[in-house]
């Protein structure tokens, strides 16, 4: 008899019918966008106002790199990475989990001839594109404000779905674990909360103790942020591609521990 | 003989210690409506899954249209395959027409042989008229009826139908007996699980009965009933009818007597003796029929509750 896939840990057989799935996805959210819109933008730009003004008014000026610039575009510049990061895992984990399990959409969908690892390429894709789809709302009003307006920006653009990749990918893994919503709470708990005050998002990392700062600088999200800020300041990041090899090792291995999970989840 | 559409062979499942499943072979030839019975824990279900590839095999074969096996060829069999789940998993957000339009993209067929599909399909369905209608604004049978238009979108071959007809009202579950006949007329083929004996009896040319992820009869809905069981029953209830199970005389009219709860089932080829002779007791009250295939499936899987019943 055969003997395919019977290992979870096979490498992934990806094939373009995720895009139907995709699709299915884009077509249900094309029903529900303004309210979508409006609940994933309305709350990172409280953020933004309320500290980028309010405690900006206080820091005044950062020091960054030799050069002073307004706490209102240090925020900005770290807020949409984790903006990307909120929006991606908010559809990997919820939305997901709700056509996954609720739903029994994933079901429905292998009776017909789509393999479970195309059905979670698209979602891990369609909850990067709905990242991207946030960040870009945002980045139009941090526009607008006049926060910054350098052209390098649109390299900020890819470089944040890069961001939605990685942590749909990692958001994924605690998909495949969930028993229920509820268990959600521990990945923003345990990781995403942390995650967003070491990562120099509302502080610099210099700040923080040696030993912390060591973990600190292998963050998903750090790494976002060292990549995303120096366009926002109209210069190009340092080292660059140890940034981006540092989000693709993250989002490649999750997205294989991710697969793995849920097939043994689809197993038994 | 016509090659068979589906083809099964010694296949095994075990989960832990328990064998679910226990060799068990069969095959459907084109035209055919398969039923497969058993109570609850049977392993109808779960043979179903690996035959639709989504849970592995401990053992066995598994091969459809004469040479495509499953897991390995999953996605050619799936093509040519219909499917409908025990639960639904119609899109909530979707009404009826998008449901089939993107349940149809996922066959990877053009969008304009979708739509041509649809009004036809949701005519078959009986929902016209419900073409704009999301799931929660359609009733159980409607949603039935739904996924089983679903599941003809891309003109299968074969249809797998997971009880196609539990939680239904009489009227709904009438309305798909008919639309699944049309469909056998149509020179469709079927595999369906069920626990409704008349549905068995109803659709099915060939039935497998299973328990304890073993087959104990296979054949023919009559045939088996001959096979197994006297042609009728004479159902006794009432105060002291349980007694009767130890008249002597009753015995030997009787091929095989039961007794389950209050009510004593006699088994006979000779009821009008039968009847006669329970002319004595005439407190108590008789029901003659002709035996059917719920006798046959009590008889070989036992009156008693399994665990998970």
């Amino acid at each position: 008899m055969s003997q395919i896939q019977n290992n979870i840990w096979a490498a992934p057989q990806l094939s373009m019918r995720w895009w139907p799935v995709f699709l299915r996805n884009w077509l249900v959210w094309k029903k529900l966008a303004i309210p979508s819109l409006v609940g994933n933008i309305a709350e990172p730009l409280m953020w933004l106002v309320a500290f980028g003004y309010g405690l900006g008014s206080l820091v005044g000026q950062i020091e960054l790199g030799g050069e002073k610039v307004p706490y209102i575009l240090y925020l900005a510049s770290g807020s949409i990475c984790m903006s990307a990061m909120n929006a991606a895992t908010f559809e990997a984990l919820y939305s997901a989990f709700s056509r996954m399990h609720v739903q029994k959409t994933w079901d429905g969908i292998m009776n017909a001839p789509v393999r479970l690892d195309d059905v979670v390429l698209a979602e891990m894709l369609w909850a990067a594109f709905k990242a991207l789809f946030t960040v870009t709302a945002i980045l139009g009003v941090m526009l607008a404000l006049g926060i910054s307006h350098s052209w390098k920006l649109l390299v900020a653009w890819p470089v944040l779905l890069g961001v939605g990749i990685t942590f749909s990918c990692m958001a994924l893994i605690f998909n495949a674990l969930a028993k229920g919503y509820d268990f959600f709470t521990y990945y923003f708990t345990l990781f995403l909360t942390p995650m967003m005050f070491l990562s120099g998002i509302f502080f610099p990392r210099e700040q923080l103790p040696g030993f912390v700062r060591v973990i600190a600088d292998w963050l998903p999200l750090s790494v976002a942020v060292d990549l995303v800020r120096p366009l926002f300041m109209d210069r190009w990041p340092d080292q660059p591609l140890r940034h981006v090899l540092v989000l693709a090792v993250f989002a490649v291995v999750s997205f294989w521990v991710a697969l793995a999970l849920t097939r043994k989840r689809f197993r038994s | 003989m016509n090659t068979p559409l589906l083809s099964v062979d010694h296949l095994v499942k075990r989960y832990g210690d328990a064998t679910v499943v226990n060799d068990l072979s069969f095959h459907i030839e084109p035209g055919e409506c398969l039923g497969v019975i058993g109570p609850n824990g049977a392993g109808k279900t779960t043979t179903l899954r690996m035959c639709l590839g989504l849970s592995q095999p401990d053992g066995g074969d598994i091969v459809y249209f004469g040479g495509q096996q499953m897991p390995r060829d999953a996605l050619a069999i799936k093509s040519q395959l219909g499917v409908v789940a025990q639960m639904d998993t119609l899109d909530p957000d979707f009404t009826s027409e998008e449901n089939l339009l993107v349940f149809g993209r996922y066959f990877g067929l053009p969008d304009a042989t979708i739509r041509e599909r649809i009004p036809k399909l949701l005519e078959f369905a009986a929902l016209t008229h419900k073409a704009k209608a999301k799931p929660g604004e359609l009733s159980g049978g409607m949603k039935r009826r739904l996924s089983l238009a679903r599941a003809l979108i891309n003109h299968p071959q074969l249809l797998m139908l997971d009880e196609p007809t539990t939680g239904l009202d009489p009227q709904a579950r009438h309305l798909m007996w008919e639309r699944l006949q049309v469909l056998l007329q149509e020179g469709k083929s079927i595999l369906l699980t069920t626990h409704f004996m008349d549905e068995a009896e109803r659709l099915c040319s060939r039935l497998l009965v299973l328990d304890q992820g073993r087959k104990i009869a296979e054949g023919k809905p009559r045939d088996l009933i001959a096979e197994h069981l006297e042609p009728e029953v004479v159902e006794v209830f009432g105060q002291g009818a349980v007694a009767l199970a130890q008249e002597a005389h009753l015995k030997a009219l009787a091929g095989r007597i039961e007794v389950s709860g209050e009510t004593v089932f006699f088994y006979t080829h000779d009821s009008r003796s039968l009847l006669a002779a329970l002319q004595a007791w005439p407190a108590l009250r008789t029901l003659h029929r002709p035996s059917n295939l719920e006798d046959l499936f009590l008889k070989l899987t036992g009156r008693q509750i399994r665990e998970e019943g």
